[in-house]
């Protein structure tokens, strides 16, 4: 379903993605982790044609980003590491414009949209503009909405930052469903172990811009001789804090953080 | 199609929506239409030009149109780390039929915002001086906002933070506005001045404006109107160039 090989990305002076090579199977669930900065968001905004590869090659669904953009984006859907909804539009506006934007037919619109708000628990809340929802309910809803243009793929950047336990083991129970029932194959990166652990079929471990390991948890468990994928992530990318500097997308978060009080 | 009706639909729900900045918004044409149409109205009916009220009234609805379309565009700035734009931009809609919607939607709530000052300039005592004339007016306000909408989607297009959003009011929207014959006559001004003022489009739309509502114009309908004709055609394809190019 997701072909990359040798895919390189170069920002002036600094390697992001270095020389990496992967492949997902239809209908899989693949996690890819690795610490802050290791080139995961890079990896995936390059799937989804946010950003050019410097080198190498990359294809979904037999698709190639780089020359096929629109069809690729017909392909998938995406859940960004920062929320991306319309928070002055409802529930149901913001949904609607997705479907719009992605070309459903409007009564395939009006059905799905129905079916995902009342499966991720929206619906009575359909009509309220999403900036009254809680961090929760807005992932929830992105998450219903990259499923809204029945996609083949979906990416879950992060989705789970910053939610309470309950709301993580809802989003994964939904995620996991969909993923049986409409055969999507889902392409995810987390902090958190448990949750690889749990709900992916295969992970792959990023660290400097280059995969240190793939494989099952058990295979990843069995390599590095540890007892749980936290112990054996640890092992494969060491235990060094990566700091990031705080670049002008950080400061401006910051800043919509404290006008939204 | 549907993608730029939905793109134009979505700003003007958000301008509906938000009451509080639209009567916010109300603050500075207020200021300037009363604290100098009042307090600049003797000396210049002194210099034999008639009411300043019937003359700054157009220049300020023209203002409230510049400032509300550009500020459309470099909301761009916003919707771009807070997410909205890159849900628009994986979407597989050509990135010119985006910029479109959101620039004509940008371009409807100026307008929009326009009208609600002429209808406050009205309250003032500011009085159309032919009726027949005021489509005409609206269709100025329209160009002015095509024209600054554009503008402000090229420049929001390239902004990364805030401090380039100062910069750009400061050096390039104040400026225009200043330069723009909205505050005083643009007749027997400093030859330099009087360059600048000329290459501003805003001095055609407030002409135009002027010309349509008291019917004082001193470039003309025809140079007014094709004036920004061409130049909203410039800028919305240098928008769509400069947005075509955006990476997040």
């Amino acid at each position: 379903m997701i072909r990359v090989q040798n895919l390189v990305k170069k920002f002036a002076d600094f390697t992001a993605v270095n020389d990496i090579s992967f492949q997902v199977l239809r209908g899989e669930i693949f996690a890819f982790l690795g610490p802050n900065g290791a080139g995961k968001t890079t990896t995936i905004k390059m799937l989804t044609t946010l950003l050019p590869p410097t080198s190498g090659s990359l294809e979904l669904n037999g698709l190639d980003p780089t020359r096929q953009a629109n069809e690729v984006r017909r392909q998938f859907g995406i859940v960004f590491q920062d929320p991306s909804l319309d928070g002055d539009l409802t529930a149901a506006e913001n949904l609607e414009l997705h479907g719009v934007l992605y070309h459903v037919p409007r009564k395939e619109r009006r059905e799905r949209a129905q079916m995902l708000l009342k499966l991720f628990e929206l619906w009575d809340r359909k009509d309220t503009q999403v900036k009254k929802f809680s961090g929760g309910m807005k992932r929830r809803l992105e998450i219903a909405r990259g499923f809204l243009h029945t996609p083949k793929i979906l990416f879950l950047d992060e989705p789970t930052l910053g939610l309470d336990p309950q709301s993580r083991n809802q989003l994964w129970t939904h995620v996991k469903r969909l993923n049986e029932t409409e055969q999507v194959t889902v392409f995810l990166t987390t902090h958190y172990m448990e949750e690889a652990d749990r709900v992916a079929q295969r992970i792959a471990v990023i660290d400097h811009g280059k995969i240190v390991a793939i494989g099952t948890s058990q295979e990843l468990r069995q390599r590095t001789n540890t007892e749980s994928l936290e112990e054996a992530f640890l092992t494969l990318t060491g235990t060094t804090i990566r700091d990031e500097t705080a670049n002008s997308s950080d400061q401006l978060r910051q800043m919509v953080q404290m006008w939204r009080r | 199609m549907h993608a730029i009706f939905i793109l134009w639909l979505r700003e003007v729900k958000k301008y509906t929506r938000s009451r509080a900045q639209i009567v916010a918004s109300l603050g500075q044409p207020l200021l300037y239409l009363l604290v100098l149409g009042f307090g600049l109205g003797p000396v210049f009916q002194k210099a034999g030009y008639g009411s300043y009220l019937q003359f700054v009234a157009p220049g300020v609805i023209g203002m409230t149109v510049l400032f509300t379309s550009v500020f459309s565009g470099i909301a761009l700035l916003f919707d771009r780390q807070f997410g909205f734009l890159k849900e628009t931009l994986v979407a597989p809609v050509p990135r010119i039929r985006i910029m479109i919607g959101r620039t004509l939607g940008g371009a409807t709530v100026a307008a929009l915002q326009g009208t609600l000052i002429f209808v406050v300039c009205m309250i003032a005592g500011f009085r159309p001086t032919r009726l027949a004339l005021i489509p005409l007016g609206f269709l100025f306000m329209l160009l002015i906002a095509i024209v600054f909408a554009a503008f402000g989607t090229a420049i929001g297009s390239g902004l990364q933070d805030m401090q380039g959003f100062q910069l750009v009011m400061n050096f390039l929207v104040l400026p225009i506005f200043f330069l723009s014959g909205a505050l005083y006559r643009l007749d027997n001004l400093p030859k330099v001045l009087s360059v600048f003022t000329r290459v501003d489009p805003l001095s055609y739309g407030v002409d135009g404006l002027r010309g349509a509502l008291t019917g004082v114009s001193q470039f003309g309908v025809v140079t007014n109107l094709t004036v920004l004709a061409c130049i909203a055609v410039v800028l919305l394809v240098f928008g769509a160039w400069r947005f075509s190019k955006i990476e997040i």
